[in-house]
């Protein structure tokens, strides 16, 4: 029997999408629903995990089981269902309030359980929904509603968080760029694991243009490095850039007068996350930015594969259990 | 107590009575426990109805000797059905002057002290502020029957041959006290010693050995020491035939789980994070993969309670537990599980509160968070059990009445329950009746699109689960649309919405069995009671009834919601008394329901109800129906 042939549009719900018009969320939207008939896995079998947010009206959108949960918990209900149903494919869709704020615990742990899923971090830089107050990954400085004075906090970054945690697979993308975004989500749905894709969402109502420099077509390739493992790091408008690995740390060099050999060559799979730390570590304007995979290590348990292991052994060895004999079992006595 | 007197071989003589009350106190690090628990387990095998309650601090390590590092294990075994572990101590067993002065004043007149003589020296009194040895000069002597016992010096030299190093030899003095205890009572030392070899006899024969020898020291230092010159023994009780085990209520609570499961055909999805009085849930659930149990020890308790959520969503039994704090960073996964309409159990194994409060005491303080934690109306079902033993039905109960209902359900446990014991009826589970659960398969006879919130005659919605072809659907915490479950901002709706959730509680009443009542069903005073506190109650009102007293006794196993006969059964009562430990929370609901004016015996002091108090409030009140019926016969 062959599978029918789905299409995009086999992955839309029949509920009307409700972000603000010109909203990167939609771009997001379109690829995921471009790349699922692509994967293969059926419908009925893929779960879209979401927590509170405007990214997280996503699963409404996709013609596949959802749940819209609460503020910051995704991972945690993807974490019971993913645990006892490992046939599923679950994505958790996340936003930069909600998996680094209120629910920044429970990030770092489904990270180093490497639970089998996927989560889709949608980094706009702001809070949309509740009106546009500063996120945990606002530029200092950042006036918003709520920080009329400028943002001081420092803001954290989630590849570093993601690295630091050792999830086996980081990477980034752009909501505008709209084939590379494709091909990130795809690499993360193929990998074995946790996979968390951060991807720069433009907010157009709360925070326009915080990321043009990587948005922006014109200014993407002088402000963007795409990581390709495997290959040296180039990037510019000409590919005459490039970043070498001098003692513990990167520089950028111009390849008029560097030779290609000196550069740093990407390793995505390097177990050890001490260079790919380095690079989740370069920030604009100082330093071109890495999108495409920091990280894709394989062959690490998942957390999903392991508990239900335990349970098959526990059955082998010791048999299937038995009520009966359990409560009946130690230390009893008859009464007549 | 009943007395029958006869003579022993050895020129001693024995009393036979009808039950013994007796607690075991030392330092924390002394093995009360342990004590405890075996004499628990000795004398159910014994035949003897048996009630406990341990009670120690919460530090693992509190400071050793003071008043606060007292670990204590109180039992009664008798040879009538009893219903608590005992009000007033018949023997009291201190291995240092802390355990001694916190204890003596539950000590009754011409009751039992055995003191270990060589915990009592300066430094001992220093810890326990103490300016001199208690058990100097007669003052304790003129009240009680007391034995000072060397209990360490004895134990080193019972133990001498087996090269253990002193400290090492001193830690088998509770074996000792054990031993002694036995021969008080008539024990056999059979059970403990099988333990002993169980325990300790493959890994570390010789401490099984020296634990060995300091146990038949205490028996022989009884046997053969001229001060004791009279033991006691308590026949078997006469319980309702059939094989009974020792149960605590944790331990009951987690196999109740494993036979709900089994009864539904799933398997058991327990994510919890650690807490006392609840971590012992997962001790016990975690050792059972091999029925198919997952545990998950989450980063969290909020963590704990979504992982839950998502294994129901996928159509797995999903349980979470804890204590009061815990419950509460719960409550908004909870409110969600009442809005997806997705059946779990939440329990809440209640400890003194607020606040971190008294982890290890026991209070049934958290009925009203039970109620109403959740933020918006989100009722659910709530169910107390009122034994150890009892908690085994409740857990099987709780997800029957989930999975019927589609909603999450709350069991209110408690820290006494939790950790006393009973004997337990062993049920045969094949007597249970099946708890049947449906997934569709498509969308129903009418064919046309998927209605995940559709209800059926429970007003129930249909448990679709992922991997069902043509049932996808998204669920989520803001409000549905009646059928369609889709989002809707729709006044009526909201409206029709928030009282179907309400109705589908509330007609749980209608299907489970009215309130039973212990005595005659109108009178003078009805008690009113839930939860751990029943057999306490329970006593208290038997005594009453046997004074002549007008009283009948109501234990609500359902809180939320009631059962349907609870407002006409109030209200055939003169004086209806609510008896719980916490200052009034049942009563608060029942006169806000059924505005009936219920007065209250409460008590927040960590502790578990005496009955001879509950006796002594109920008489109180009683005072003015007898008044009113001397009067009428006067008249």
């Amino acid at each position: 029997m062959s599978l029918p042939v789905l299409k995009a549009a086999d992955f839309a719900s029949t509920q009307e999408v409700r972000w603000c018009p010109g909203c990167g969320d939609y771009s997001i939207l379109a690829q995921m629903k471009k790349v699922l008939p692509e994967i293969g896995v059926p419908r009925e079998k893929i779960v879209f995990i979401s927590g509170i947010g405007c990214s997280s009206r996503f699963p409404y959108y996709m013609n596949t089981y959802g749940m819209h949960s609460i503020h910051g918990r995704a991972p945690t209900f993807a974490t019971g269902l993913k645990s006892t149903r490992p046939d599923l494919m679950v994505w958790v869709i996340t936003g930069d309030g909600d998996a680094l704020s209120i629910g920044g615990n429970h990030f770092i742990h489904v990270l180093r359980r490497n639970l089998d899923i996927n989560i889709v971090l949608f980094n706009n830089r702001i809070y949309g929904l509740t009106k546009g107050q500063y996120s945990p990954t606002s530029v200092q400085g950042q006036v918003t509603k709520s920080t009329p004075m400028g943002a001081i906090d420092h803001p954290l970054n989630p590849l570093s968080i993601a690295l630091g945690a050792e999830a086996t697979f980081v990477a980034r993308s752009i909501d505008a760029h709209v084939t590379h975004l494709g091909e990130t989500l795809k690499r993360a749905a193929e990998h074995k694991g946790t996979s968390l894709v951060e991807v720069y969402q433009n907010c157009n109502v709360f925070n326009d243009g915080a990321m043009a420099y990587a948005q922006e077509k014109g200014q993407r390739s002088e402000n963007v490095v795409e990581l390709e493992h495997g290959k040296p790091l180039i990037f510019g408008r000409e590919r005459d850039k490039g970043i070498r690995l001098v003692g513990s740390h990167l520089e950028v060099v111009s390849l008029a007068d560097t030779p290609v050999d000196d550069l740093l060559i990407h390793d995505e799979k390097d177990p050890n996350p001490a260079i790919q730390m380095m690079l989740a570590r370069m920030r604009h304007p100082d330093m071109p930015e890495p999108i495409g995979v920091l990280r894709a290590v394989s062959g690490v348990p998942t957390y999903d594969e392991q508990i239900n292991q335990q349970v098959q052994l526990a059955k082998t060895q010791r048999g299937l259990g038995d009520l009966q004999t359990l409560i009946s079992s130690g230390d009893t006595w008859v009464v007549n | 107590m009943t007395k029958i007197l006869s003579e022993t071989g050895s020129g001693k003589t024995i009393h036979t009575v009808s039950g013994i009350t007796v607690r075991l106190c030392g330092d924390s690090g002394d093995g009360m426990q342990l004590l405890g628990t075996q004499l628990t387990n000795t004398s159910a095998l014994a035949g003897n109805d048996v009630a406990t309650f341990p009670d120690f601090p919460a530090e693992i390590r509190a400071p050793r000797g003071t008043r606060a590092g007292v670990s204590g294990f109180q039992l009664q075994f008798a040879s009538e059905e009893i219903f608590t572990p005992g009000d007033l101590l018949d023997a009291l067993v201190v291995m240092n002057p802390a355990a001694l002065v916190t204890n003596i004043g539950d000590l009754r007149k011409g009751g039992i002290l055995i003191a270990n003589e060589d915990g009592f020296n300066d430094k001992e009194f220093k810890l326990a502020k103490l300016d001199s040895n208690p058990l100097e000069g007669d003052i304790l002597e003129q009240s009680y029957r007391v034995f000072k016992v060397p209990m360490t010096r004895l134990t080193r030299d019972a133990v001498s041959e087996l090269g253990l190093s002193n400290k090492e030899a001193e830690r088998c003095k509770n074996f000792f006290a054990m031993g002694l205890v036995y021969w008080l009572f008539g024990r056999s030392l059979e059970p403990t010693l099988r333990f002993i070899n169980d325990k300790f006899g493959k890994k570390l024969p010789e401490v099984a050995r020296a634990n060995e020898a300091a146990l038949r020291a205490g028996w022989a230092y009884g046997e053969t020491t001229e001060a004791f010159g009279l033991s006691y023994q308590v026949e078997a009780a006469h319980l309702e035939p059939g094989t009974y085990r020792n149960i605590m209520g944790n331990q009951a609570l987690a196999w109740g789980l494993l036979a709900a499961a089994s009864l539904s055909g799933k398997e058991l999805f327990y994510s919890t994070y650690p807490i006392t009085p609840a971590s012992d849930i997962l001790h016990e659930l975690t050792r059972f993969k091999n029925f198919g149990v997952r545990t998950f020890q989450a980063e969290d308790e909020i963590a704990a309670c979504g992982a839950a959520i998502g294994a129901a969503f996928g159509g797995g039994m999903g349980v979470t537990a804890s204590s009061g704090p815990g419950i509460a960073l719960k409550a908004e996964a909870m409110g969600l599980g009442v809005m997806l309409e997705l059946p779990m159990v939440v329990i809440n194994v209640q400890r003194g509160g607020p606040s971190t409060g008294l982890p290890t005491k026991t209070e049934q303080s958290d009925l009203l968070q039970a109620m109403f934690c959740r933020n918006g109306e989100a009722p659910l079902p709530i169910l107390a059990p009122r034994s150890p033993g009892d908690c085994f039905a409740v857990a099987i109960e709780a997800w029957r009445i989930a999975v019927e209902c589609m909603t999450p359900v709350m069991i209110l446990s408690d820290g006494y329950i939790a950790n006393g014991s009973e004997p337990w009826k062993i049920p045969d589970l094949t007597h249970f009746p099946r708890i049947n659960i449906t997934h569709p398969t498509d969308s129903g006879a009418a064919g046309g699109p998927f209605m995940p919130y559709a209800r059926d005659e429970n007003l129930a919605r249909p448990w679709a689960i992922p991997g069902t072809p043509d049932l996808m659907h998204r669920v989520g915490g803001l409000e549905k649309e009646d059928r369609t479950g889709n989002i809707s901002y729709d006044p009526a709706n909201h409206q029709h919405m928030v009282n179907t959730r309400a109705r589908k509680i509330d007609e749980i009443a209608e299907r489970v069995a009215p309130q039973d009542v212990y005595g005659k069903t109108s009178g003078d005073i009805l008690l009113v009671s839930w939860g751990g506190t029943y057999g306490a109650c329970h006593t208290a009102v038997r005594q009453c009834q046997k004074a002549g007293l007008s009283i009948s006794h109501a234990h609500l196993r359902y809180l939320n919601p009631m059962p349907s006969n609870i407002g006409e059964l109030l209200k055939s009562f003169k004086t209806v008394l609510v008896a719980e430990l916490n200052s009034g929370q049942l009563r608060m609901l029942l006169r806000a329901k059924y505005l009936v004016d219920c007065v209250g015996i409460n008590k927040v002091q960590g502790k578990p109800f005496t009955v001879h108090e509950l006796v002594d409030q109920i008489k109180a009140h009683a005072l003015p129906h007898q008044a009113e019926a001397v009067h009428h016969k006067a008249g």
